[in-house]
C-alpha cells in the first residue's frame, strides 16, 4: 500500500501541512482539561473570581485557536486526498492505455473498470481519513498519556493496566472477526449470483416452471447469508462491552485512588476531574485506532488490485531501431500464436500466406478457428508467439505502432461506438477530414442514407453503446470510420454480419471502387461476402486448411464445400 | 475535550455509535472526520407509509424488539445516574475524605456500570438477530415476488437497476435496522433524560450548557446547503468519468487500432481535472463540520467550567461535583442531538431504498389462473392462432390479426426481418404476455383457460442467448426435469450430441459452470440447452434463433441434435438463416406484424414473393448464379 504514496508527491506540501495543523489542534484540545482543573483548584478553592474569569477566557481562546488547526487540516487534507485520487486515476488510466491485448485479457476489462472507479475512490477516501484521523487518534492518545502523567504519575499507573488490556482485546476480536467478514462477503456474492442468474434467465425459469426451485435455491443462499451476518456481528459487538468495562473500571479506579490521594493531600479535586477526562480521551482514541485498522484493511484489497495493474509490464512496446516499411505487401511467415493462459493449444498453428498490395483476401472458418486472432496480429493487438508478420518486408514488431496502425483500418462485428455525435465517431478515423471527405466515406459505407434520415443528421448523438442504432447501422458506421482513415490495409472482421445482402453487395462495389489500391481482408460467415475475393483462406482449428479462389476451393477443400453446402445447399456445390 | 465528532464510518455491524450504558465518564463516539458525507437526501413519495411497512417487518420479532427497547432504556438511564454519581462522589466522599464512603460509592458505581454494560450488550445481541432476520425476510419477499412478476416487468426495468435494489437498497436498510433504530431511540431518551437531570441539578447552569445548541443547528444547515451543491457536482462528474472509463476500456480495441491513446488520455485528463476541482470543494465543505463540532464542544466545556466556577465561588448553591456532572452532561446532551440529525438522513436514505423495494413488491404479479383453469394431459400438440392481435403498447400492435394452425408434430418456421413480430409469437405462446384480442389455442383449449405452469411444462424452449446456471453441468441439464436420474441426464446429453464434450471437461458432468457458463463455447452452451429441453420432454418445442450465433458448420452438428429433439413434437422455429428452415412443414413469413406469406418452401419459391426474394438474394449475391 505504501507504494502508492508516490502519487502524493505532486501535493507533498499539503500532505505535510495537514498533519501539522492537526497536531496544532490536538495540542490545543489537550489544554482544556488542565485549564479546567486550574479553575477548580486555583480559582474555586481560593475563591479567586478574576482568576476564574481569566482562565475561562483562556479556555475560549484556546478553543478558538484549535479550530484554526482543525480547519487547516481539513483544507489541506482535502486538497491532498483529491489530488492523490486524481493523479492515481490518471496514472492508472495511462498505464492501461499502454497495455497490449494480452495484458488486457489477463486483467479482464470489467475488473479494470472497477479498479479505475471504485478502488480509486476507496484509496482517495483512505488518504483523507488517514491524514485526519490517523494523525489525530494516536496524537490524542499519546498526548493524553503525557498530560495524565503530568497530573500524577501514580494515578497514571491505571493506564499501564488499562491500555494493554484494551489493545489485546481489540487485536483478538479483529483477528477473530476478519475471517468471518470474508465469509460474509462470500455469502453476499452468492446471493447476488443467484439473483443475477434469475434476472438474466427469467424466461427459462418461467418456461421450465422452476419458480419454486429457484425460491428454494435462493432460500438456502439467503439463510446462509443471514447466519454469516449474525455470526460476524456477534463477534464484533464484544468490542464494546470489553471497552466499556475497561473504561468504567478505570474511571472508578481513578475516583478511588484519586480520593485516597486527595485525603492525604497529594491531589486536588480538579486534578481528579481532569484525569478522568484524559482517561476517556486516551481510551476513545484507541478505539478510533481500531476503527482505522478496519478501514485500512478494507482499503488494502483495493490497493492490491491497483498495484497489480501497475506491476503489469506492457508486453508490447515500440522498437528502438524503427524501420520504414517499403510498400504494403502483407506476409504471414510460419506464424504461431498462443493466448496467455492457454499454452497447450495454439490459437494459430504455423500459418503462412501472402497478400499483395491491392488484393482482397477472404477468411472463412468455424467459430474459434482463429480468424480474428489472425487479423489481430496485423495491427499488433497481439504479437506472434513464433514466426513473423511482415508488411512491405519489415517485421511489424520493428515498425512504430503509431505508423503501423495509421495505415490499417479495422471494422469489427461488435461495432464499438462512443458517446458523442455521429460525426465525432466517424472522425476517429481522421480528425482533420474535410466534411465532404467524411460524407463520401459514409456514402461508400452505405451509411449516409440512414444518417441523413435522422433529424440531426451527422449531429445525431450516439447513446451509450450506440443503443439508438440497429446492429447493421452500427456496423456500417464503424466501416465508414475505418474508410475515412484511408488505410492501406483494411480489415473487416465479420463487419457486415447484420447488414442485409443487397446493401452488402452495394458496399462491396463501393469498396472495390474506393479501395482498389489497398489490401482488404474480409472475415465472414456468409459465403456471399467473400466469394468474389482474389483468394479465400479457410481456417480450421488454428491452421490454414486451404487457400485459393472460390472455384479452386470447391474442388480442393472439403471444409469449404461443407460450408457452401450448409449455407446454399447441395446444388451450389455441384454447380460450382 | 474534543473527542465527539460526528461519526459516519462505523463498520456495518458494530453498534459503536450507539452509546450503550456504562459510558458514565462521558466517552464520546468515534471521531471520524472522513470526508464521506451522505449525498443529498432523496425525495420520498410516501415516507410514512413506507416507514410503517418497514416497522411491520420488525413486528415479526416484536417481543425481541420490546426487549431491545427496554435494554436501551435501562442502559441510557444508567448512564445518566452514573454520570451524576461521578460528581456526587467528588462532593460527598472525596471532599469529606470519607474513605469508607468512597469505597462503598465506588463499588456501587461499578455495579451500576456493569448493569448498563450488560443491558447494552443484550440490546446489541438481540438487535443483530432482529435486523438479520428482518433483512432476510425482506430479501425473500422481494425474490418471491420477482418470481411471480410478469415478463413485461423485466422488459421494462434494467437488470442493473433491479440488482441494485437487491444489493444497495437492502444493505441500506440493513444498516438502518442494525444501528439506527435502537440508536435513535437511545439518543432521544438520552437527550430528554439529560435535559431533565440537568434541570433538576441547576436550571441556570442548564441554560449555559445548552447555549451552544442553536449554534450547531444553524451551522449544520449552512454546511449541508453548501455541501449538497458541491457534492452533487462531484457525483455528476464522477458519473461522467466512470462512463468514459467504461466506454474506452471496453472499446480498447478500437482505441488502439485508431491510434487514439493520446487523445483519450487527454480527454480523460480533462474530466479528471474537473472532478478534482469539484471534489476538493465538496471535501472541504463537508469536512468543515468536524472541526466546527469540536469548537462547539470546547466552547461549551469552557463556558460550563467558567460559569460553574463563578457560581461556586459566589455561593449560588452549586458545588464542584455539580460542575463536574455538568461537564459530562453537556457532552451527553450535544452528541445525541447531533447524531439524531445524522440518523435522520441515514433513515431517510434507507427509506428511499425501502420505497424502491416495496415498489417491486407492489408490482402486479402475473394474474392468477382461473379457478377452473385446465391442466393439460397427453397433449397432441395442435396449436392454433385465431385472429391474434397484440402490442406491448396496446396502441401500437406488433402482431396484427395473425391466424395459423399447426398440426401435431409439424414444424412451423417463422421468417421475416428483425422486429417483424416473430419473437412476439413466442411470448404469446408461453403466455409471457396475453393477447389483446383473438385467441391462441392448444388442442382446442384457449391458453388463458390453461394453468400457466401446466402450459409452460408442456413447452420446451431453446433461446438464442443460452441461459445456464452456476451449478454443475449435470444440474444444468437436470433443470429440464428435476426428478430425472443421472442415467436419464446422460441419455439426454447423448441425444443432444453434448456427451462427447462434457466427458472431456475437467470434471465431466460434475464440472461447475462459471458465471453463466462462461467457460463453455457458444456452441457447447447451446448443446446443453438442447439437452435440457430434451430432458423436459415437451409436447411443443420453440427454437428462437437457437443457432444464430454459431458458425454454419457447427450449426450442422447442432442441427442433428435439434432434428432429434423435434421428432414427434410440434415445433416452432425462428431463424435468420434460410437454410435452417427449408424443411419446415409450414413457413410463415411475417413482416410488420402481419403474416404476408405462408406455405412450404417449394410453394413459397413458386409463388415468387417476399420469401423467394430473400432466398434468391442469398444465392445471387453469393454465387452469381
Amino acid at each position: 500500500m505504501m507504494r502508492l504514496t508516490r502519487f502524493l508527491k505532486s501535493t507533498w506540501a499539503a500532505t505535510l501541512l495537514a498533519p501539522l495543523f492537526m497536531l496544532f489542534e490536538v495540542l490545543m484540545d489537550l489544554q482544556q482539561p488542565t485549564l479546567m482543573s486550574d479553575i477548580v483548584d486555583k480559582g474555586v478553592a481560593t475563591g479567586n473570581l478574576p482568576y476564574v474569569l481569566a482562565t475561562g477566557g483562556r479556555m475560549l481562546l484556546v478553543a478558538g485557536l484549535g479550530v484554526l488547526g482543525g480547519l487547516g487540516c481539513v483544507f489541506f487534507s482535502s486538497i491532498s486526498g483529491t489530488a492523490f485520487g486524481t493523479e492515481l486515476r490518471q496514472g492508472l488510466y495511462d498505464k492501461v492505455q499502454s497495455f497490449s491485448f494480452a495484458d488486457l485479457d489477463t486483467l479482464k476489462t470489467s475488473s479494470l473498470v472497477t479498479r479505475l472507479t471504485n478502488d480509486v475512490v476507496q484509496m482517495q477516501n483512505l488518504v483523507m481519513t488517514v491524514l485526519r484521523m490517523a494523525v489525530r487518534a494516536p496524537l490524542m492518545a499519546i498526548g493524553g498519556v503525557v498530560m495524565a502523567m503530568l497530573i500524577d504519575a501514580r494515578l497514571a499507573l491505571i493506564l499501564v493496566v488499562a491500555v494493554p488490556i484494551l489493545a489485546i482485546a481489540i487485536l483478538v476480536i479483529f483477528r477473530l472477526g476478519f475471517p468471518l467478514f470474508r465469509r460474509l462477503q462470500q455469502r453476499i456474492d452468492r446471493v447476488n449470483d443467484v439473483t443475477r442468474e434469475n434476472l438474466a434467465g427469467v424466461r427459462v425459469v418461467k418456461v421450465f416452471v422452476r419458480q419454486e426451485h429457484e425460491v428454494g435455491r435462493f432460500e438456502v443462499a439467503n439463510d446462509e447469508l443471514r447466519m454469516a451476518g449474525v455470526k460476524a456481528s456477534r463477534t464484533m459487538i464484544w468490542l464494546w462491552p470489553i471497552m466499556a468495562v475497561v473504561m468504567n473500571t478505570s474511571v472508578v479506579a481513578a475516583l478511588w485512588f484519586g480520593g485516597n490521594l486527595f485525603s492525604v493531600g497529594g491531589l486536588q479535586t480538579g486534578q481528579i476531574m481532569a484525569f478522568i477526562n484524559y482517561l476517556s480521551q486516551i481510551l476513545m482514541s484507541l478505539m478510533m485506532v481500531a476503527m482505522l485498522m478496519l478501514t485500512i484493511s478494507r482499503a488494502k484489497a483495493s490497493a492490491d488490485r491497483i498495484n497489480e495493474v501497475f506491476a503489469t509490464e506492457p508486453s508490447i512496446s515500440d522498437p528502438e531501431d524503427a524501420v520504414q516499411a517499403d510498400g504494403f505487401d502483407l506476409v504471414f511467415d510460419d506464424v504461431s500464436f498462443f493466448y496467455p493462459g492457454s499454452e497447450e493449444k495454439p490459437a494459430l498453428d504455423h500459418v503462412s500466406f501472402t497478400a499483395r498490395e491491392g488484393e482482397t483476401i477472404g477468411i472463412l472458418g468455424a467459430t474459434g478457428s482463429g480468424k480474428t486472432t489472425l487479423v489481430s496480429l496485423i495491427p499488433r493487438l497481439y504479437d506472434a508467439t513464433s514466426g513473423a508478420v511482415r508488411i512491405g518486408g519489415v517485421d511489424v514488431r520493428r515498425i512504430p505502432q503509431d505508423t503501423l496502425r495509421r495505415n490499417i483500418g479495422v471494422a469489427l462485428q461488435q461495432s464499438t461506438l462512443f458517446t458523442g455525435t455521429v460525426e465525432e465517431n466517424l472522425r476517429w478515423g481522421d480528425p482533420d477530414a474535410a466534411d465532404g471527405t467524411l460524407e463520401q466515406a459514409a456514402r461508400d459505407a452505405q451509411a449516409s442514407d440512414f444518417i441523413q434520415a435522422m433529424s440531426e443528421g451527422y449531429g445525431t448523438v450516439v447513446g451509450q453503446q450506440g443503443v439508438n442504432f440497429s446492429g447493421g447501422q452500427k456496423q456500417r458506421l464503424s466501416i465508414a470510420r475505418a474508410l475515412l482513415r484511408n488505410p492501406r490495409i483494411l480489415i473487416l472482421d465479420d463487419a457486415t454480419s447484420a447488414v442485409d445482402m443487397a446493401t452488402e453487395a452495394r458496399l462491396q462495389a463501393a469498396l472495390k471502387r474506393r479501395m482498389g489500391h489497398c489490401t482488404i481482408l474480409i472475415i465472414a460467415q456468409r459465403i456471399s461476402s467473400v466469394v468474389d475475393a482474389d483468394r479465400i483462406l479457410v481456417m480450421d482449428d488454428g491452421r490454414l486448411a486451404a487457400e485459393g479462389d472460390h472455384a479452386t476451393l470447391l474442388r480442393t477443400s472439403y471444409i469449404y464445400r461443407d460450408i457452401v453446402r450448409s449455407q446454399l445447399g447441395e446444388e451450389a456445390v455441384s454447380n460450382g | 475535550m474534543a473527542e465527539e465528532r460526528q461519526s459516519q464510518s462505523a463498520p456495518p455491524t458494530m453498534n459503536v455509535g450507539a452509546r450503550p450504558g456504562g459510558g458514565g465518564g462521558g466517552f464520546g463516539g468515534g471521531g471520524a472526520m472522513g470526508g464521506r458525507m451522505a449525498g443529498p437526501p432523496p425525495k420520498l413519495r410516501n415516507p410514512k407509509g413506507t416507514l410503517l411497512r418497514l416497522v411491520g417487518y420488525l413486528g415479526r420479532k416484536r417481543w425481541k424488539m420490546v426487549f431491545v427497547f427496554v435494554a436501551t432504556l435501562v442502559s441510557t438511564l444508567v448512564t445518566l445516574v452514573a454520570t451524576r454519581m461521578n460528581g456526587s462522589i467528588l462532593d460527598t466522599t472525596i471532599a469529606n475524605k470519607d474513605i469508607a464512603g468512597l469505597a462503598a460509592a465506588c463499588f456501587l458505581l461499578l455495579g451500576i456500570y456493569l448493569v448498563g454494560t450488560v443491558a447494552a450488550q443484550l440490546q446489541q445481541y438481540l438487535m443483530i438477530d432482529v435486523a438479520q432476520s428482518t433483512i432476510k425476510h425482506l430479501r425473500k419477499d422481494l425474490f418471491d415476488r420477482m418470481q411471480r412478476l410478469p415478463l413485461r416487468f423485466f422488459d421494462r426495468n434494467t437488470h442493473g437497476d433491479l440488482m441494485s435494489r437487491f444489493t444497495n437498497d437492502v444493505e441500506n436498510i440493513n444498516q438502518t435496522l442494525s444501528q439506527s433504530v435502537a440508536q435513535l431511540f437511545g439518543n432521544v431518551i438520552a437527550v430528554v433524560g439529560t435535559f431533565v437531570a440537568m434541570l433538576l441539578l441547576s436550571p441556570l447552569m442548564t441554560l449555559v450548557a445548552v447555549a451552544t445548541v442553536p449554534l450547531i443547528t444553524v451551522f449544520t444547515q449552512l454546511v449541508v446547503k453548501f455541501t449538497r451543491r458541491f457534492y452533487k457536482q462531484q457525483q455528476t462528474i464522477l458519473g461522467e468519468l466512470n462512463g468514459y472509463i467504461e466506454e474506452t476500456i471496453t472499446g480498447q480495441r478500437v482505441v488502439k487500432v485508431f491510434n487514439r491513446e493520446a487523445q483519450v488520455r487527454a480527454d480523460f485528463s480533462e474530466i479528471n481535472g474537473r472532478l478534482r476541482v469539484a471534489g476538493t470543494k465538496a471535501q472541504i465543505y463537508s469536512g468543515v463540520m468536524g472541526p466546527f463540532m469540536n469548537l462547539v464542544n470546547n466552547l461549551g466545556y469552557a463556558l460550563v467550567t467558567a460559569f460553574g466556577a463563578w457560581m461556586v465561588v459566589t455561593g449560588r448553591g452549586v458545588t464542584v461535583g455539580v460542575v463536574f456532572s455538568f461537564l459530562l452532561y453537556q457532552r451527553q446532551f450535544g452528541r445525541p442531538l447531533n447524531e439524531i440529525a445524522n440518523l435522520f438522513s441515514t433513515i431517510q436514505s434507507s427509506l428511499a431504498g425501502a420505497e424502491r423495494i416495496f415498489g417491486v413488491m407492489d408490482e402486479k404479479p402475473e394474474p392468477a389462473d382461473d379457478a377452473d383453469a385446465a391442466t393439460l394431459h397427453d397433449i397432441r400438440g395442435r396449436v392454433e392462432a385465431d385472429d391474434v392481435t397484440f402490442g406491448y403498447d396496446p396502441a401500437r400492435p406488433v402482431l396484427k390479426h395473425a391466424t395459423f394452425e399447426a398440426e401435431p408434430g409439424q414444424t412451423i418456421a417463422l421468417v421475416g426481418p428483425t422486429g417483424a413480430g416473430k419473437t412476439t409469437v413466442v411470448n404469446l405462446l408461453t403466455r409471457f404476455y396475453d393477447v389483446d384480442s383473438g385467441s391462441f389455442r392448444i388442442d382446442g383449449i384457449d391458453l388463458r383457460r390453461i394453468r400457466r405452469d401446466s402450459l409452460r411444462s408442456s413447452l420446451g424452449i431453446v433461446l438464442q442467448d443460452t441461459v445456464l446456471f452456476s451449478e454443475t453441468v449435470r444440474e444444468n441439464i437436470r433443470y429440464g426435469r428435476l426428478t430425472a436420474t443421472d442415467a436419464e441426464v446422460g441419455a439426454a446429453a447423448r441425444t443432444a450430441n453434448a456427451d462427447l464434450f462434457i466427458q472431456r471437461l475437467p470434471q465431466g458432468y460434475d464440472t461447475v459452470l462459471s458465471d453463466d457458463g462462461g467457460n463453455l463455447s457458444q456452441g457447447q452452451r447451446q448443446l446443453l440447452a438442447i439437452a435440457r429441453a430434451i430432458l423436459s420432454d415437451p409436447a411443443i418445442l420453440i427454437l428462437d434463433e437457437a443457432t444464430s450465433s454459431i458458425d454454419t458448420r457447427t450449426e450442422v452438428h447442432i442441427q442433428e441434435a435439434m432434428f432429434e429433439l423435434m421428432k414427434g413434437r410440434t415445433s416452432f422455429v425462428i431463424a435468420h438463416r434460410l437454410s435452417t428452415i427449408r424443411n419446415a412443414d409450414l413457413i410463415l413469413v411475417i413482416k410488420d406484424g402481419e403474416i404476408i406469406e405462408r406455405g412450404c418452401h417449394d410453394e413459397l419459391m413458386a409463388a415468387d414473393g417476399f420469401y423467394a426474394g430473400l432466398q434468391n438474394s442469398q444465392k445471387k449475391s453469393g454465387l452469381g448464379l
